[in-house]
């Protein structure tokens, strides 16, 4: 009975170090601390491409076992972080990188936001301008105006 | 320009952005391969584990490289239309990818035939990411230097086939 659950062991050992694949939340052995931190970073920075609302942390789908699998390989390895996000990259595109680099195709991507701040402040300021001009420049005459203030004056006293 | 109008002329664009923007399939990506050699990959032959199958097998003449999977659905839709491109002359190569081999090997008895010239047995999916696959079914388009000039990810359908596929391949066979 030993040797069957020894065998059973040995050979699910075997099979899992003859594949990359890697489930979502396995637990793993790192070298150092340093290590567990880069993959557990990449890990959050990487997106899934088949279900692409999901880094490659929480997603059960098969290629983000095997994406998962290569990462904690390359770290293994000792590949830093430019490494690993380059080869993810070449294969995937920066489509795979939740902040893709900043470069001709992402600039509206990244700026964009600002633009449209940019643009919606100079509206407000532009339009809180204009009213301050109607407000300060009335057609009353002088006296018409004391005449106003004095009557809004005398129905606060009345209050 | 009347001042009434800005709002009209802002929401005409906004409804340009929304028509542009939501027609896109947000699961297509480009892919970064495109215009690059073909990666470097070296598997089995699926019929004959024996031999290998390898990039350096893709240079000579315009391939189609085509990724399938038995357990693929969408790969079934578009299987008819490879074995007609094989009938009407094209070169493909397939690879079969995180598949067992005889799931593979009936999926083909059963969907009228082999439409490949050879194809590499991915067990492990290890060519598929090199490759950068995420959806099966992929095709790709590859000259006869070598170098990937398309991608289609997803089935292959009629339009494409006629109109990108086709075109595409008759020029590239122009090439020296």
């Amino acid at each position: 009975m030993k040797a069957i659950v020894g065998l059973f062991i040995v050979m699910s050992m075997l099979i899992s170090s003859s594949t990359y694949a890697l489930k979502a939340g396995v637990p793993l052995d790192f070298k150092d601390a340093e290590h567990e931190e880069l993959y557990n970073d990449m890990l959050h920075e990487l997106r899934c491409t088949v279900c692409q609302n999901q880094s490659i942390a929480g997603s059960n789908a098969a290629l983000a076992d095997d994406l998962r699998g290569h990462l904690y390989k390359m770290v293994k390895e000792g590949a830093n972080e430019q490494e690993i996000k380059t080869f993810m990259v070449d294969r995937y595109g920066e489509f795979v990188l939740y902040r893709p680099s900043f470069d001709s195709s992402t600039y509206l991507l990244w700026i964009g936001p600002f633009l449209l701040l940019l643009l919606g402040g100079t509206v407000l300021v532009l339009n809180v301008r204009s009213r301050k001009k109607i407000n300060s420049s009335s057609d009353l005459t002088a006296e018409e105006s004391e005449l106003l203030a004095n009557s809004l004056g005398s129905k606060k006293e009345k209050k | 320009m009347n001042r009434h109008m800005i709002p009209l002329v802002i929401f005409a664009a906004l409804l340009l952005l929304f028509w542009v923007g939501l027609g896109l399939n947000p699961k297509i990506i480009p892919s970064p391969l495109i215009g690059k050699e073909a990666p470097k990959f070296e598997v089995p032959e699926l019929h004959e584990p024996q031999k290998m199958v390898n990039n350096e097998m893709l240079k000579g003449q315009v391939t189609l490289f085509n990724v399938f999977a038995s357990w693929c659905i969408a790969c079934r839709q578009e299987h008819h239309h490879l074995l007609k491109l094989q009938r009407q002359g094209f070169n493909l190569v397939g690879l079969n990818y995180k598949d067992e081999k005889q799931d593979a090997l009936m999926y083909l008895r059963q969907l009228g035939g082999d439409p490949y010239t050879m194809i590499g047995f991915d067990y492990k999916g290890d060519v598929g990411i090199e490759w950068g696959v995420y959806g099966t079914p992929e095709t790709f388009v590859i000259d006869k230097k070598g170098i990937v000039r398309y991608k289609h990810t997803g089935p292959l359908y009629r339009e494409v086939i006629e109109k990108e596929l086709i075109p595409l391949i008759r020029k590239l066979e122009q090439e020296p």
